[in-house]
């Protein structure tokens, strides 16, 4: 533990690139949790046994980064200067990559992802990339999150210096204010507004606390921030500690994130071994240190009050507000809560201003925004794009339109809090109030493309199965009225359904909206309620007409042997597990509805396609 | 006064890890993480030897306990399958996944095989969306899953 100071600081950042332009080619290798579970690491070994063997120790670097974002061709490896951007990379591809390309200078165009590259091209020349921005993701899958040299290498702790010694407290509240930030947890509050509430109140001990709890289904952006650039959040949260006057940090995170929760430690590690976290930071005499707290599965402690309670130790309750965190928060202390992307901006802002920012993104939305762009499109993966791109351009220009060639249906945002976007609201540009005018709501980036092989009634039942299960059960409208609304949905999906359920769906809907205690409860309700504005034909068909044109309501399914087609072989019958099938040797063999349960089986074993689904 | 029964043994490594957090405020969930990193589920004769050390009323422990989905009372299998049923995954089809594990292995969500091999859990996005669908088995994720390829994962785990 020693105290370095801003001088030491730019000698580090000058001795590391010193050591990067040393090597004639760097080779970066995809570490997040996606190409991990791939083999990365394995590929990643590979490499380097593979440059140790060939003597390139000298002149090449090979280093695991973070996400590159393009998570639906990982893993990915890729090669500086050259821009050579390989995809599907498999650990025996290593020795070939080493050998023709690092060795020879021959690029593996079998693995290049743009296999008829031209020289001079690069990685932003690839679709996915194109309309892409990335301030939040400025280092993942560039640096080694692991090595707090390559981030101080990149400008980092330089934004904390100069909060520690040229701008007040003040001043960085004003610079947030000009840049327009606002939370990117979901509901976009101001974050300046929500750091000066926190400042003016008087008290001894203040905390700072990362919402890094990401309960959405569907949603990675905050765990890949932390995995590919831990320090650009630990250099936040010190910076929030010095301008609300606070010496405690909290990062609160998934347990079902180890890759994260690794990296954040190894991070911590290292800041505090150079001082930049704990006394006297940088020498100027502030202090301040954060440590990390587990969460343990609920997704109602991604609402603030019910976090705390759980860094308390408690059972992760909501509490009615006011009174507010920032005035009355952990144990009782002013404290300031913040989701990871909107950390993850701060030390941009203040090394290049507000103004800069807020050049970014529209009117009232400034800045970047980063989606789990997942579901039924090409291009699975991680974005980021400037507020404002519009949804075509995020599912088709990045996306690259939907897989296996199907009909565009739907768009989800904001996860079990948010609703459908249907295909009139494409060219609708992002930022938090259009997507509130639509019945949706930015949430923490989780963004799930549909197909018409999806079925809209099916997609909020099982939004609502996820919302009623994670109740914490503490008051009437989101406990009783989650149950209702769920029972109301089944009873659709299974053809039983009435035209005055429909009613009875948006009648406790609303009332789950006004009188909720915090926003599991007021939202819960919104994946049904816009799948019913946008598409309350497929409701309609499915309880006048029990059919669901998508095939995904097994109950609603039928299937039939087309008689002529039909040779009586008998497998149908031997093979069906419930006995729903009769018929003679050689002659044309029967469903019985009412016995059959839809698993299938039939249709996938005859041999002649007598039988059909509808 | 309760008495940790001589059956379960807690390791040095957890003792000092407890007498660590034991005054730290907050420490409940941090000590339970770790309780279950050591058993996989939490014991009940781990919770009332919690208490005791703690000084915490074994109501509240289990208050904690049943609100977080994480943590188990039930003992797994010595290879838990997890199946993401996340939106991504549940649009790919991860509940199909499901089902037909509760086939080839002859339990239900939740529950364990009979010779303690293996038990199966729905969980809620473990972050490998580009993946999808998605399972994890001790630690170790399978993505782009396919009905047809779990017994032949199944059988890889049989021996480990």
């Amino acid at each position: 533990m020693t105290v370095i100071t801003i001088e030491d600081l730019k000698k580090i950042a000058k001795e590391q690139s010193g050591v990067k332009s040393a090597y004639q080619k760097i080779v970066l290798v995809c570490g997040g949790t996606g190409c991990e579970s791939s083999k990365s690491d394995l590929i990643y070994q590979n490499l380097r046994a593979a440059v140790r063997d060939s003597g390139l120790d000298k002149s090449v670097q090979v280093i695991k980064t973070g996400c590159f974002g393009f998570c639906e061709k990982g893993p990915i490896v890729k090669v500086q200067p050259d821009e050579s951007f390989y995809v599907e990379v498999k650990p025996e591809d290593a020795a070939e990559i080493v050998a023709e390309h690092l060795v020879k200078g021959q690029e593996v165009a079998r693995l290049l992802y743009d296999k008829n590259k031209k020289s001079g091209a690069t990685a932003d020349d690839i679709g996915f990339y194109k309309k892409q921005m990335r301030v939040v993701l400025r280092n993942c899958g560039l640096i080694d999150p692991e090595n707090i040299n390559e981030y101080i290498a990149r400008d980092g702790y330089r934004a904390l210096a100069k909060v520690l010694f040229e701008l007040t407290p003040e001043q960085v509240i004003e610079e947030l204010k000009k840049s327009g930030l606002r939370g990117r947890g979901g509901a976009g509050f101001p974050t300046w507004r929500k750091w000066d509430f926190s400042r003016a109140v008087p008290s001894e001990q203040k905390y700072i606390v990362c919402n890094a709890d990401e309960g959405d289904p569907g949603a990675y952006m905050d765990r890949s921030t932390l995995e590919g650039d831990p320090h650009s959040v630990l250099e936040a949260l010190t910076i929030a500690g010095r301008v609300i006057g606070a010496n405690r940090g909290f990062i609160y995170i998934r347990a079902e994130y180890p890759l994260a929760i690794h990296r954040l430690e190894v991070a911590l590690r290292q800041a505090r071994e150079l001082g930049l976290l704990g006394k006297n930071i940088l020498d100027s005499k502030f202090d301040f240190d954060i440590e990390l707290r587990l969460g343990a599965g609920a997704f109602v402690c991604g609402e603030e009050t019910a976090l705390l309670a759980s860094i308390e130790g408690a059972r992760g309750m909501p509490k009615p507000r006011p009174p507010f965190p920032a005035v009355k928060g952990l144990w009782g202390k002013p404290t300031i809560i913040n989701n990871v992307e909107t950390y993850a901006n701060i030390a941009a802002i203040i090394l290049k201003g507000g103004d800069w920012f807020a050049g970014m993104g529209t009117a009232t939305s400034k800045g970047t925004k980063v989606f789990a762009l997942t579901g039924k499109v090409k291009n699975s993966g991680l974005i980021e794009v400037p507020m404002g791109t519009t949804l075509r351009e995020i599912i088709f220009d990045i996306g690259g339109g939907i897989s296996s060639g199907k009909k565009f249906k739907a768009a989800q945002s904001g996860g079990p809090s948010g609703g459908v976007i249907s295909e009139e609201f494409l060219d609708t540009p992002i930022d938090y109030e259009n997507l509130a005018k639509i019945g949706s709501i930015m949430g923490s980036g989780g963004l799930i493309v549909m197909d018409e092989d999806d079925c809209m009634v099916d997609v909020a039942k099982f939004y609502l199965e996820f919302t009623v299960d994670e109740s914490c059960g503490k008051c009437s409208p989101c406990r009783i009225g989650g149950k209702q609304i769920l029972g109301l949905l089944e009873k659709i999906t299974k053809g039983q359904g009435a035209l005055e359920d429909i009613e009875k769906i948006k009648k406790v809907g609303k009332a789950m909206q006004k009188a909720s205690l915090c926003m599991l409860g007021g939202t819960a309700a919104n994946p049904a309620l816009s799948t019913l504005k946008y598409f309350e034909q497929e409701y309609l068909e499915h309880i006048n007409a029990k059919k669901c044109r998508a095939g995904k309501c097994k109950n609603l399914l039928a299937f039939y042997i087309v008689a002529e087609k039909c040779k009586g072989c008998g497998l149908c019958l031997r093979k069906c597990p419930a006995n729903a099938i009769t018929g003679e040797k050689l002659k044309p063999h029967v469903i019985d509805e009412k016995k059959c349960i839809k698993c299938g089986a039939c249709l996938t074993g005859c041999k002649f396609g007598a039988i059909v689904k509808q | 006064m309760a008495q940790v029964s001589s059956e379960l043994q807690l390791s040095q490594e957890l003792r000092d890890f407890i007498k660590t957090w034991k005054d730290k405020p907050g420490n409940l969930i941090m000590i339970l993480h770790r309780v279950q990193q050591e058993f996989k589920y939490i014991p009940r004769e781990a919770a009332l030897y919690l208490a005791k050390e703690l000084n915490v009323p074994l109501a509240k422990i289990y208050g904690v306990i049943t609100f977080y989905h994480f943590f188990k009372l039930k003992k797994p299998g010595r290879h838990n399958i997890q199946v993401c049923i996340g939106t991504a995954c549940y649009l790919k089809s991860g509940s199909d996944l499901l089902l037909e594990l509760e086939n080839l292995l002859g339990v239900g969500v939740g529950g364990v095989t009979a010779d303690g091999l293996f038990s199966i859990e729905g969980v809620r996005c473990v972050g490998c969306c580009g993946l999808a669908p998605v399972a994890v088995i001790d630690g170790e994720v399978f993505g782009k899953l396919k009905k047809d390829k779990l017994p032949e994962i199944i059988a890889q785990f049989k021996t480990k």
